[in-house]
C-alpha cells in the first residue's frame, strides 16, 4: 500500500536516521580515539584538546614497546591455552551433564535436577568459594581457571533444553542397534544439536577470554597470568604499587612520556581480535541469546 | 556393550511388581553408562558448589588458616552484629540498593527505545549496520572497557576536554564521589544497550505485520503504530525481563566496581559484593567477610525466590 508520509512522519524518519548516526558513532568513537591515540606523537597529544579525528603526528613507539614487552606475548599464549583447554572441558562435562539431565527414565534424575538447580539461587559466597579451591591445592595452579568454572548452571540449562527437543525415537532406535549412552551422546546427540553447542561453545570462550579476577585471587606466578591480568596492570592505574616502569616495557624515566602510549597500543593489541572476529560470529551470539530467553 | 533385551526393560516406573529397591537396582543396572556421565557433574557440585555452602559456617566462627574450618571456635553472631552496627551497614546496603535502582530506572528503557528505533529504519543494510556497531562495546572485556573509561575519566582525558570547551573545570571524574553512579551506570548503558536490543528485536519480528497493514489502512500513522501495536508486541518481554531483572537487584556485582573506585569514592561506590571482595580478600577478614556475603546471599535467596514466582504466574518463564 502506497501512502503519502506526513510532514511529522518525515520529520520523526529524519530525526530517527540522526539518532541512531548518533548511536553508531558514540558506540564506535571511543575506539577510534583510542585507536587513533596510540598512533599519536605523545607529546602532541598532550597539548591536544578534545575530540581526535586523526592521529597527532603519526609514530609507531607505542606498539613496537608493547611488542617488546614479554607480559602481553606470555599472557596472549597463556590465554589461549585458558580458552582452548577451559572450553574444552565446560563442552564436555555440560554436554555429559545435560544428558543426565535430559534422559528419559532415570529413577535420579529428580534428585540429580535439584542439586543443580539450587546452586542458581544460593550460594557459598566468595570467601568460602576462595577458601575451598585453595583447600583443594589449586591456588597458584592453572587449573584454578579451568575447573571451578567446568560447569555454567545456565549454559547446562540451555543444553538441557536442546537436547530434550531431540525425538525420542533417534535414541530409541540407536539403542536397540546396541549403542550405549555414550555412544549416542556422542554420535547422535551432539550432532544433531551443533547450533546450541556451537552457541554455548562461544559463550564458554569469551567467558575465559574476558576472565580475570580468578586469575587475580588465585595465581601468584606471573608468568601464568592471562592477557587481561597483564592488562589490569598496565591499564587500571589505581593499583600502581604493581605497576613498575619496568613492567609496562619501559627501560628508562627517559620513556616515561610513552607510558599513555603504552597503554592506548595495549588496549588496541588486546582488542583488535576480538573485534575482527565477532561481526562474522554474531548470528550464533543472537541465537544464544535467544534461546536463552525462550525457556530456562 | 548393552543387551537389546534390556530395551524392553527400560520402562521399569510402569512395572508396578518391583519393589523400591529393586526399581533402583534395575535402574542403576540399565542406566549405568548415565550414571557414568553424572559422576563428574556430581564431583564438580560438591566440591564447587556445595563444599562452599558448607564454609559458610566459618561466619559462625572466629577461622584462622592454621586451626581450619572445622577446629575454629564457634563465636555465634558477632561477626553479625558487628557488621548490623558498623558505619558500613547502611553505607553499603544504600549503595547497593540505589547503584541497582537508578541502573534499573536508566538501563532498562534504553534497549526498549533503542529496538523500538531500530525496527523503524526502513533501510535494511543501514538498520543492520547500525545494530552491529551497536554490539561491539559487549565485546571488549572489562578490563579494557574500564582501562578506557579512567583514560578519559582522567585529568586530561577526552570527557575534561569536552567540559572544558562548555565551561567547566578540569578535574579527574573518578576521584568524585558524586558522580561514581553516574560514570558506572552510563558506561553500562554504552556497553549493554545494543546487545540489551537483540531480545526485543527478535520479540517484533514475531508480530504479525497484517496488524501493521491494517493500522495503516485505519489512517493509523507511525505514531500510533509505535504506541498500539509495537509496545504491545513487546510488552510480555519487558514484564519478563523486568521481573528477572528485580530478582537481582541486591546482587551487584563487583568486577567492574573493583576495577573503578578508590578509597576516594568508597562512600558511593562501595557495595556489599566489594565489600566482601575487600574485607576477605584484601584484608583476609575471612569470618567476618563470609558472614557479610552469608547476609547478601540471604537477600538474594529471597529476592530471586519471589521474582522467579511471579514470573511463573505471570507467564511460563522461570529460572527453573
Amino acid at each position: 500500500m502506497i501512502y503519502k508520509k506526513t510532514l511529522s512522519e518525515k520529520i520523526f524518519d529524519f530525526v530517527n536516521y540522526f539518532l541512531m548516526v548518533l548511536v553508531a558513532v558514540l558506540c564506535l568513537y571511543p575506539l577510534l580515539y583510542v585507536v587513533f591515540s596510540s598512533l599519536s606523537d605523545p607529546l602532541l597529544l598532550v597539548t591536544q584538546d578534545g575530540i581526535l579525528l586523526h592521529p597527532m603526528g603519526f609514530t609507531l613507539k607505542g606498539y613496537e614497546l608493547v611488542c617488546k614487552n614479554p607480559n602481553i606475548l606470555m599472557g596472549y599464549i597463556n590465554t589461549f591455552f585458558y580458552v582452548i583447554a577451559g572450553t574444552f572441558i565446560n563442552v564436555i562435562f555440560t554436554a555429559m551433564s545435560a544428558y543426565v539431565l535430559s534422559h528419559r527414565n532415570l529413577y535420579w534424575k529428580k534428585a540429580l535436577t535439584v542439586i543443580v538447580v539450587f546452586t542458581m539461587f544460593f550460594s557459598g559466597g566468595l570467601i568460602p568459594f576462595f577458601l575451598q579451591v585453595k583447600n583443594l591445592g589449586l591456588y597458584n595452579s592453572r587449573l584454578a581457571l579451568i575447573l571451578p568454572s567446568a560447569i555454567v548452571v545456565w549454559n547446562l540449562i540451555i543444553m538441557r533444553t536442546a537436547f530434550l527437543s531431540i525425538p525420542n525415537s533417534l535414541e530409541e532406535s540407536a539403542r536397540i542397534d546396541g549403542a550405549g549412552d555414550f555412544t549416542i551422546l556422542f554420535r547422535i546427540v551432539i550432532p544433531l544439536s551443533a547450533a546450541t553447542i556451537a552457541v554455548i561453545t562461544l559463550f564458554y570462550a569469551v567467558g575465559h577470554w574476558n576472565s580475570w579476577f580468578s586469575a587475580m585471587i588465585f595465581l601468584r606466578n606471573r608468568n601464568k597470568y592471562p592477557l587481561q591480568l597483564v592488562l589490569r596492570e598496565i591499564l587500571i592505574a589505581n593499583d600502581t604499587s604493581s605497576m613498575t616502569v619496568d613492567e609496562i616495557g619501559l627501560n628508562s624515566a627517559n620513556d616515561d612520556k610513552y607510558r599513555v602510549l603504552v597503554q592506548y597500543a595495549t588496549t588496541v593489541v588486546a582488542t583488535i581480535p576480538i573485534l575482527c572476529i565477532y561481526p562474522y560470529l554474531q548470528k550464533y551470539f543472537i541465537k544464544g541469546v535467544m534461546i536463552g530467553s525462550l525457556k530456562g | 556393550m548393552q543387551k537389546p533385551n534390556l530395551v524392553s526393560q527400560r520402562g521399569i516406573k510402569k512395572d508396578k511388581k518391583l519393589s523400591k529397591p529393586q526399581i533402583i537396582k534395575k535402574d542403576f543396572f540399565v542406566n549405568y553408562q548415565v550414571y557414568i556421565m553424572a559422576v563428574p557433574m556430581v564431583i564438580f557440585f560438591i566440591l564447587f558448589h556445595y563444599m562452599p555452602m558448607y564454609g559458610i559456617i566459618i561466619a559462625f566462627k572466629d577461622f584462622t588458616v592454621g586451626k581450619g574450618i572445622f577446629e575454629s571456635e564457634w563465636i555465634g553472631f558477632e561477626n553479625f552484629i558487628y557488621f548490623f552496627n558498623s558505619h558500613y551497614f547502611t553505607r553499603v546496603i544504600k549503595n547497593t540498593v540505589l547503584l541497582s535502582l537508578y541502573g534499573l530506572l536508566w538501563g532498562f528503557p534504553a534497549p526498549i527505545i533503542l529496538a523500538i528505533l531500530l525496527n523503524e529504519l526502513h533501510r535494511e543494510k543501514f538498520k543492520r549496520l547500525v545494530q552491529t556497531i551497536s554490539y561491539l562495546p559487549h565485546f571488549i572485556s572489562m578490563v579494557v572497557i574500564c582501562g578506557i573509561i579512567i583514560d578519559f575519566c582522567s585529568h586530561d582525558g577526552l570527557i575534561n576536554d569536552l567540559l572544558v570547551m562548555i565551561g567547566y573545570d578540569r578535574k579527574n571524574l573518578l576521584i568524585n564521589p558524586n558522580l561514581f553512579r553516574t560514570i558506572y551506570i552510563s558506561s553500562n548503558i554504552w556497553k549493554e544497550a545494543g546487545w540489551g536490543s537483540i531480545i526485543y528485536l527478535g520479540t517484533l519480528t514475531n508480530i504479525d505485520p497484517a496488524l501493521y497493514e491494517a493500522a495503516t489502512i485505519d489512517g493509523a500513522r507511525r505514531f500510533r503504530k509505535i504506541i498500539h501495536i509495537t509496545l504491545p508486541g513487546i510488552a510480555p518481554t519487558i514484564i519478563i525481563l523486568l521481573i528477572l531483572r528485580l530478582g537481582h537487584i541486591m546482587n551487584t556485582g563487583f568486577e567492574k566496581i573493583i576495577l573503578l573506585y578508590n578509597p576516594m569514592t568508597y562512600e558511593t561506590a562501595d557495595v556489599i559484593s566489594s565489600f566482601v571482595y575487600r574485607k576477605g580478600l584484601v584484608e583476609s577478614n575471612y569470618s567476618f567477610s563470609t558472614a557479610v556475603g552469608l547476609f547478601n546471599s540471604a537477600i538474594n535467596f529471597g529476592f530471586l525466590l519471589v521474582s522467579n514466582s511471579i514470573s511463573r504466574k505471570v507467564s511460563k518463564t522461570s529460572l527453573w
